[in-house]
């Protein structure tokens, strides 16, 4: 055997980063568990978001109560029944039991008619129509609220009512989500938590892991440069997210009809750009902790619980506390929900969506120049 | 010896006031030394002593404080991309993936070094045919002993060809016949030409080095063979002469 070593040259940059990127290709695909678990886990996530967690109400039980029930006021019952949102109850003439009822949960809704009402609209009166709603949750109060009055009004144009006075009637409108389905709204917000999930989380853990291992050290004093190794790190995870961005966006479309009014490669773009974010804050996580359980723990807290708390994915961020929405322009993930809201339900384009994108691209910035410094091995 | 490596005619490693201090400690305080090609070169210290930071500066993992190292011929601090280039490691936390089988830890530092597949390939049939390396090389590296790990992470170490091999407490907890083979490796290493720096606190493995250092509170307390070592402090063992080092107060003496 040949005994001295060899002329070298230096070790080709893309041939390095292929070794190294082939071995984390492996670990994932080894890891058959974990590897299910991630690509299986954004789905479960949709089918609850979309079928237990709604903030659009459906099946409100309404009671109608009429004392004197006739043709009009059966009219308003059709109406209810038809509507697709309400469970009719059986039509009482009384209001007294109303409060039992109400109290034990069994009617959301009450409509109350006045006695008389059909002669009253006869001779030209405006009969009163009284609405209770059960506001114990005052938001899902308000919600049935305004779907009943919605069909109280309908109700009293079909009758023709005041025709007499010209009278300026407003008509609403909920634009680009207008039969308030929330899972239009959650879609946006849920493939911005699992993307936080799968980039930030999952590289931090990856990379807290070489580290207590021992094994980060080989590649520091191999020929690996921070960037080969960040990259290498980086690029099958990316993969993973994407594919789990597309099939939550498939999922959606096919089981809830979520639309997609814009550019769905703008869409993808967007998420590569969050993507890359998020496993920039996963490299630089890891590089300042020092076990597996304490980069697990401030991945959760640095990144999953802003993301879900102050980007306006369950708590919008307009209602938030003034400090909170300063904080909250911090967040990547408020920026990313509003560039996906803005392209899936709106149609947005890049002349639209540019500021976000913009935001975004300068965290990326920012952050991964701090990984590539946190990660150069002559830091310590 | 002739290499057609440049920068790695002269010694192989240099020591030159080499320091590093930590705030108001001084880890390793103005080391110098020369280890010379092919040589095995025992870095010898209790706990704390030193070895560890001066290591990680040879390696590139630090840089120096004052002073100044260079390795294969060139710089610590100022050419380490090329430094780590000509350097094998393997640190005292046993260091391949275990997730992954052997073929593929294989596989994963010929890359990184930047070998073909061709030459991995070639190298490896002759590295585990050496070492009689009996599990299949598809098997997991969590499923061999612990034995079979330390012997393979030092070939793979070797796989590159490196210039000069760092070990740090390679034979920490294995049985003493793994030890011994390990050994065996060692020289086999030196005698093709490697450069092997390693440390220990097992001192009857010190005996196995051509030369050794004892580092005491970050300096160099003593460097010779093992035979010259003896005969200056005049005791028949080197377990004596590290105790009468340890014990004494060297700092001061210089």
């Amino acid at each position: 055997m040949n005994t001295t070593p060899t002329h070298r040259t230096a070790p080709s940059s893309w041939r390095t980063l292929g070794a190294f990127m082939g071995k984390e290709v492996r670990h994932l695909l080894r890891d058959r568990q974990t590897l299910l678990i991630l690509l299986l886990l954004p789905l479960a996530q949709l089918l609850l978001f979309g079928f237990a967690v709604r903030t659009d109400i459906r099946a409100v039980r309404v009671l109608v109560v009429a004392p004197e029930p006739d043709a009009t006021t059966s009219a308003l019952q059709d109406r209810f029944a038809h509507s697709g949102r309400f469970e009719l109850l059986p039509t009482t003439s009384s209001i007294d039991s109303l409060d039992v009822l109400m109290r034990r949960g069994m009617v959301d809704v009450a409509v109350v008619l006045e006695p008389g009402l059909a002669s009253a609209l006869r001779s030209g009166g405006t009969p009163q129509v009284l609405v209770v709603a059960d506001g114990s949750d005052p938001n899902t109060g308000t919600t049935m609220r305004t779907y009943a009055t919605a069909v109280v009004r309908d109700w009293q144009q079909s009758l023709g009512a005041a025709p007499a006075s010209v009278r300026i009637e407003p008509r609403l409108r909920m634009r680009f989500n207008p039969t308030l389905e929330s899972v239009n709204l959650f879609v946006p917000g849920l493939i911005a938590l699992i993307l936080t999930m799968v980039t930030s989380l999952m590289t931090a853990i990856s990379l807290a892991r070489e580290k207590e291992r021992g094994t980060f050290e080989l590649l520091l004093v191999s020929p690996l440069r921070p960037w080969q190794i960040i990259v290498g790190k980086v690029l099958p995870y990316l993969g993973l997210a994407m594919a789990n961005v597309i099939t939550v966006l498939l999922a959606a479309r096919m089981v809830f009809d979520v639309p997609m009014r814009g550019s769905a490669v703008l869409l993808l773009s967007s998420a590569t750009l969050f993507s890359l974010v998020g496993l920039a804050l996963g490299v630089l996580i890891a590089a300042v902790t020092s076990s597996q359980l304490a980069a697990m723990l401030a991945a959760l807290g640095g990144t999953m619980l802003p993301n879900v708390m102050l980007s306006g994915l369950i708590f919008p961020v307009a209602s938030m506390p003034a400090p909170m929405q300063v904080v909250s322009h911090l967040v990547p993930a408020r920026w990313f929900i509003e560039i996906a809201r803005g392209i899936m339900l709106k149609g947005s384009g890049l002349e639209l969506l540019w500021p976000p994108l913009t935001i975004l691209a300068a965290m990326l910035l920012v952050l991964l120049t701090l990984a590539i410094r946190r990660t150069s091995p002559r830091l310590a | 010896m002739n290499r057609s490596d440049a920068g790695s005619t002269g010694p192989a490693i240099v020591a030159h006031e080499l320091t590093r201090r930590f705030g108001d400690f001084t880890a390793v305080d103005a080391i110098s030394f020369t280890v010379q090609s092919g040589e095995v070169f025992g870095f010898l210290g209790a706990n704390g002593a030193g070895k560890t930071t001066a290591i990680r500066m040879f390696t590139g993992l630090l840089a120096p404080t004052s002073g100044s190292a260079s390795v294969a011929g060139f710089d610590v601090a100022t050419e380490s991309d090329r430094v780590r280039e000509r350097i094998g490691y393997m640190s005292q936390r046993f260091s391949l993936y275990e997730d992954l089988t052997v073929r593929e830890n294989i596989r994963l530092y010929g890359g990184i070094y930047g070998l073909d597949d061709a030459t991995i390939r070639e190298r490896s049939d002759v590295m585990l045919a050496e070492l009689d390396f009996t599990p299949s090389v598809t098997s997991l590296v969590r499923s061999l002993p612990l034995g079979w790990k330390q012997k393979l992470a030092f070939s793979v170490a070797l796989l590159h060809q490196p210039v000069v091999v760092f070990l740090d407490e390679p034979t920490g907890g294995v049985d003493p016949i793994t030890r011994r083979q390990f050994w065996e490796m060692i020289y086999r290493a030196a005698a093709r030409g490697t450069t092997v720096f390693v440390t220990t606190h097992y001192l009857d493995e010190a005996e196995y080095c051509d030369r050794l250092s004892i580092m005491v509170d970050g300096r160099l307390a003593a460097l010779g063979t093992p035979a010259a070592l003896k005969r200056e402090y005049d005791v028949p063992s080197l377990d004596d002469v590290f105790v009468r080092l340890v014990r004494s107060p060297v700092a001061d003496a210089g």
